[in-house]
């Protein structure tokens, strides 16, 4: 599904450069569940955003579901993050304005679909995620699990092949914590395949595999 | 296409801080309120002035005889000579370039006691001996009756044309003037027209004030002889008045032994000038006008551009989040610059109405006072105008969100998502 090779980056600030990512090789299977730890700083998260189209490299290869990924027109990148990505992040990242329902829907309402149809659409993840009683709830009458879990059905509703989370339980409870990592293992069961990143062990120990990156480089491939 | 999410979100921005909202809005509003009032003053102006010439041909020139200051032909400086009814034929048969030729001459009132006598009433009024042409030169707004035609010109008939304000003056309030005598210098006429001036103040009422009697009547009844006093000439359409004004005026000083060089001997008035210099005068109102006008709401939408460019940075992460799920650059731009549009249409159609609804309320307060104001007539715009400023105001609109929204765009995805 995903294939990446020497893959470097560096971002360069003034005079100094920092050379984050120095030539990655990684290859992820369809229907895997990976996790990526790494100390801070260590370029995990630089990785997961290449991986999401949501920032460039400077060289190497990256291949998503057969389709070299490089330097991509914004337009195309938003749509190829649209059908083929779903983002999880640390801080759930929902529309203030739009209520759990609007930004489940949202991914739908760039692909132009009839705000009827993906609504209803909508409605189906929410009641997946158990929340189709708070459909009609704006962000901040949720709570930091029901929040995360809108944010799942939002990835997930545009029917991407890679789930990508960043920090998903950075901000939640062990409580929740668990719930969301049950529902991210619900999803990888579908076939999604699902790349966490996390520095927590007892998340990472949840994937298949966990990825440890250090200082830029890929030190450890363990699986679990 | 309706799209709720669209309108969901422009009220999101628009509303989240509403004083900020309200004050860029004023910005624009104010821009265009200006433009309207400061257009419709000018309009009003210009009616008002352009009032003033009545209904009058404006490629009029009028011919009067002043006194000659250089010696010609044996003739001393000084002297002074009318002009006469072989003048006429003349003009006539070597101008051809005239369309209406109105000779006039005017039988005192100048100075005069009460020359008018009707009954136990009487008046001062303006006696003017006319031809018909007169009133296809500075046409009046008939009440009752008629202007003087050919055969009261060829019978010297004894009949007399007279405004509103002899009418007050001589007539009961439920008296019929028309058929009616009154006595002027001693000779009794016929009323056979009343009329009221198209001009408006002074001029206005300085005009009502006249008696017409056809010019035939008033040389032999007076005893002027073949004199004639004045006159008016409009040029034909396709020729500038300043011709036929030149050739007439060499003719008459050719006539009258007059000096060629002699031009204080002629008195002459060319309204086409006068007209022209105060159409330069409104264009050049005009012109300043749209230059103030516009340069205030180019400062009300630069308000909204740069509040736009705010609105952008304090969504710099809603906006990376909407990236991140699939909104493409185009889904963003077209989003602010909706936006900036709405507030600036939305802002400029209340200055408008609300502009436009203070001139209504000057005219209708100028109406019904009753004031007669000879400067300011009828304030207002054009509705073509009104559309003009509003699509000038969509189009600034989206320019003023074109710089926010390529701002927007121009922030990779992660660092919008990754700020504070």
């Amino acid at each position: 599904m995903i294939k990446i090779s020497q893959i470097h980056k560096s971002y360069v600030t003034g005079q100094n450069s920092l050379h984050v990512l120095k030539g990655i090789d990684l290859e992820i299977g369809a229907g895997e569940m990976i996790s990526i730890m790494g100390a801070s700083g260590s370029g995990k998260s630089t990785l997961l955003n290449i991986l999401g189209i949501l920032d460039n490299y400077d060289s190497g290869e990256y291949l998503l579901n057969g389709l070299k990924i490089n330097r991509l027109s914004e337009r195309k990148a938003a749509q190829l993050r649209n059908k083929m990505l779903g983002f999880v992040f640390q801080s759930f990242n929902l529309v203030s304005f739009k209520n759990a329902l609007e930004n489940v829907a949202l991914p739908l309402y760039y692909q132009d679909v009839p705000r009827k149809k993906r609504n209803i659409v909508a409605m189906e993840y929410l009641d997946r995620m158990g929340l189709k009683d708070w459909a009609h709830h704006l962000p901040n009458e949720l709570s930091g699990g029901q929040k995360q879990r809108v944010a799942i059905a939002r990835a997930l509703i545009g029917k991407p092949k890679v789930i990508l989370a960043d920090e998903p339980t950075g901000a939640l409870d062990s409580a929740t914590s668990l719930e969301v990592m049950d529902i991210l293992q619900e999803v990888n069961a579908t076939g999604i395949t699902v790349i966490i990143v996390t520095h927590e062990h007892d998340i990472a120990m949840r994937t298949r595999k966990t990825i440890r990156i250090t200082d830029g480089n890929i030190t450890e491939i363990v699986s679990n | 296409m309706f799209d709720l999410d669209r309108w969901q979100e422009i009220y999101h921005v628009l509303s989240k801080n509403k004083l900020r909202t309200f004050l860029t809005a004023f910005g624009v509003f104010w821009g265009i309120f200006m433009l309207v009032i400061m257009l419709g003053s000018g309009n009003g102006l210009q009616r008002g002035v352009t009032q003033n010439f009545g209904d009058m041909a404006t490629n009029s020139v009028f011919i009067w005889t002043q006194q000659t200051t250089i010696p010609y032909k044996g003739f001393p400086r000084g002297r002074r000579y009318n002009f006469d009814n072989e003048d006429v034929v003349a003009i006539q048969h070597s101008v051809p370039e005239i369309k209406y030729l109105a000779p006039r001459m005017q039988a005192g009132g100048y100075m005069e006691t009460n020359n008018v006598i009707r009954g136990l009433k009487s008046g001062i009024f303006n006696i003017m001996g006319d031809y018909p042409a007169f009133n296809k030169i500075d046409p009046l707004n008939f009440i009752k009756g008629r202007f003087i035609n050919d055969l009261d010109i060829k019978d010297k008939r004894k009949i007399a044309v007279v405004g509103t304000r002899v009418v007050e003056i001589l007539f009961k309030k439920d008296e019929n003037p028309i058929s009616q005598y009154i006595q002027i210098r001693g000779v009794y006429f016929q009323v056979v027209g009343i009329f009221k001036s198209k001009r408006n103040g002074e001029q206005a009422d300085q005009e009502n004030n006249n008696i017409y009697i056809p010019f035939t009547t008033l040389q032999q009844t007076y005893n002027y002889g073949n004199a004639v006093g004045f006159f008016s000439i409009t040029s034909q359409d396709d020729i500038p008045v300043s011709v036929v004004e030149e050739k007439t005026i060499r003719l008459l000083k050719q006539r009258h032994s007059v000096a060629p060089a002699d031009d204080a001997a002629v008195g002459h008035f060319n309204l086409k000038k006068e007209y022209d210099q105060m159409q330069g005068l409104f264009f050049g109102i005009r012109f300043l006008v749209w230059i103030v006008g516009t340069g205030t709401l180019l400062a009300g939408v630069i308000g909204v551009s740069n509040i736009m460019l705010v609105v952008v940075r304090e969504r710099t992460r809603e906006i990376g989040i909407q990236r991140a799920l699939g909104a493409t650059p185009w889904k963003v731009i077209s989003q602010i610059i909706m936006e900036s549009v709405v507030l600036t249409t939305f802002a400029g159609y209340f200055g408008l109405v609300i502009g436009v609804g203070l001139l209504e309320l000057i005219n209708f307060l100028l109406d019904s006072s009753g004031a007669n104001t000879e400067m300011f007539v009828h304030p207002g715009i054009d509705f073509s105008v009104a559309v003009t400023a509003l699509s000038i105001l969509v189009f600034c609109g989206a320019l003023a969100g074109m710089i926010p929204a390529r701002r927007a765009v121009s922030v990779k995805p992660i660092d919008a998502l990754r700020y504070e």
